[in-house]
């Protein structure tokens, strides 16, 4: 099982990591995944209250490498995105970009699932309606 | 860093000892005979190297030579032992006694069996490995034909009580056959003394070649038969049909020679690097053992870094230092180790687990080399970690509604 060269640039270079204070109104904190099944991984975003694009983005994730690198490409795809935009990340846009194998799929879709968490723990502190589609995940 | 590697993975397999590829190169090419040809000096050559490999091994393990059926390794050995006795004392009875701790090799086959009418108890472990031997003896019915205990384990190098199993059967009358492959050649293993009646065990992982194992029957009190799984030319005492692996089987011989000789220094030397390497784990935080660390291979240590997921901390050396982790990130399944989820590890704490097994070529500086690159990696994991976050923030991780994925 040899990794990719993104997932493994990733890995060695983490983009983002780190903490965002989740009393402010304005930062969404998704946490997925459980100790027991191996992954488990928080995302942070921070939105600009005028423009509505994030403007931060952090994480952390305990995990496989292939976790922390697609935690990692998450982070750095949502800086500079609307809530909207972002809620458009696909979870195989993710497989493509890090070429994750058939196995490691799973760690694409928990971090598709922690940008959602996210996202719908800033629209719930913001009185914002969620959407179906970001119930979805 | 450069290119330096270090392997820490001998229960996977050991490489092979320089005397040992010396002592088989002469059997590709000038003694290339087969050893069932026995009409020309080259199958009388080959049947003398073998027999004399035969004498090595069976000294190893205190056997007579007529004691020992080659084998193409420790999964077809298992394999005979499992079938060929399900077979031959089917009239006997059809209930066989294992461990749910065993390897692959066992209790894959024990399912076939059920499959074929076995009936197969898989007892539990307790905390530190090891089976309870009063529920061992309560297991023990009429129709049970045979119980299957593992000598050493392969991830937690946790030693079974042999002696003490061996006097439950020989009391029950039942045959007591054990995977030794973990432990032959590192430690003492004579069956004979043991109740063991029939053992299977690997060139491979005591520093002799790969494809070449042995299953050792024991011929007198009781004369155990199995019957034969491979059909065909009735080499081995007909229990095993097959052209004999002449350089493996010489290359086995001469490991088992070098075991011989060295085991007891090799086994003193590698408890003391592993008992520094573990001593320098623990000066981190949150660092569990697992496995009864008294009656234990003395080059295995299998650990938990808690909060830490153990293939991603493999990934920080993994370029430099060769070692197994318990998470099974890698496995379709995403299940961990079976073994340590047997121990009553939580799944967390399995897929924590790094698995370390010294071996004869291991030198104290690759152990002082590793113990700083598993340091430094356990330390950058744990900073990446939300869990080990939440933890130094006090946070009770049992508490929390983990928002699984259900995949």
């Amino acid at each position: 099982m040899a990794y990719s060269n993104k997932v493994l640039e990733h890995f060695q270079n983490p983009r983002n990591v780190g903490t965002l204070d989740k009393s402010k109104k304005n930062v969404g904190t998704g946490l997925v995944g459980a100790p027991e099944c191996g992954d488990v991984m928080r995302l942070q975003i921070e939105v600009d209250a005028i423009t509505g694009m994030i403007q931060d983005a952090k994480f952390k994730t305990f995990g496989c490498g292939s976790a922390i690198a697609s935690s990692s490409l998450a982070t750095e795809w949502l800086k500079g995105k609307t809530v909207d935009e972002a809620l458009t990340i696909d979870n195989m846009d993710i497989v493509e970009e890090l070429a994750l194998p058939p196995v490691k799929i799973h760690c694409s879709v928990l971090a598709e699932d922690a940008i959602k968490a996210a996202i719908n723990d800033y629209k719930k502190k913001n009185g914002i309606e969620v959407t179906a589609e970001a119930v979805a995940a | 860093m450069g290119a330096r590697k270090i392997y820490l993975d001998n229960n996977a397999t050991t490489p092979c000892d320089p005397r040992v590829v010396e002592a088989m190169v002469p059997y590709f090419f000038e003694h290339h005979g087969n050893a069932a040809s026995r009409n020309h000096p080259f199958g009388w050559e080959a049947e003398e190297a073998v027999d004399y490999a035969r004498g090595q091994i069976a000294k190893l393990i205190g056997a007579d030579e007529k004691e020992i059926i080659f084998t193409s390794g420790a999964t077809e050995s298992d394999n005979l032992a499992l079938k060929g006795v399900y077979e031959m004392y089917s009239r006997k009875g059809n209930h066989i006694i294992t461990v749910k701790t065993e390897h692959k090799a066992v209790l894959d086959t024990c399912q076939k069996l059920e499959k074929q009418g076995a009936e197969v108890t898989y007892l539990n472990v307790q905390r530190d490995g090891l089976i309870d031997l009063s529920e061992l003896e309560a297991a023990i019915k009429p129709s049970t034909i045979l119980v299957s205990v593992m000598w050493a384990n392969n991830e937690t190098g946790v030693i079974q009580p042999m002696k003490e199993i061996g006097e439950i059967c020989a009391k029950h009358g039942v045959l007591f056959f054990s995977d030794a492959t973990q432990a032959v050649g590192k430690i003492k293993t004579h069956p004979r003394e043991l109740g063991i009646h029939l053992m299977a065990f690997t060139a491979h992982k005591m520093y002799g070649p790969k494809g070449v194992g042995a299953l050792y029957v024991s011929r007198k009190n009781p004369r155990v038969k199995v019957t034969a799984q491979m059909d065909g030319g009735g080499h081995e005492r007909g229990m095993r049909s097959g052209t004999l692996n002449v350089p493996g089987i010489v290359g086995f011989g001469k490991a088992a020679e070098i075991a011989m000789d060295e085991m007891e220094q090799d086994a003193a030397r590698l408890s003391k690097l592993r008992d520094k390497l573990e001593k320098a784990m623990f000066e981190m935080e949150e660092i569990y053992v697992n496995g009864n660390v008294d009656h234990r291979m003395p080059h295995v240590a299998n650990i938990s870094f808690k909060h830490v997921e153990g293939e991603g901390l493999m990934m920080t050396f993994n370029q430099e230092i060769a070692l197994s982790s318990g998470s099974a990130c890698t496995s379709a399944s995403l299940e961990p180790s079976y073994v340590l989820v047997a121990l009553g590890l939580g799944d967390d704490l399995a897929h924590s687990s790094l698995r370390f097994s010294l071996g004869r070529f291991t030198s104290e500086d690759d152990v002082n080399y590793a113990i700083e690159a598993i340091k430094k990696g356990v330390n950058h994991m744990r900073d990446l970690s939300p869990i080990w976050e939440m933890y130094k923030e006090g946070v009770d991780l049992s508490k929390i509604e983990w928002a699984e994925h259900a995949s």
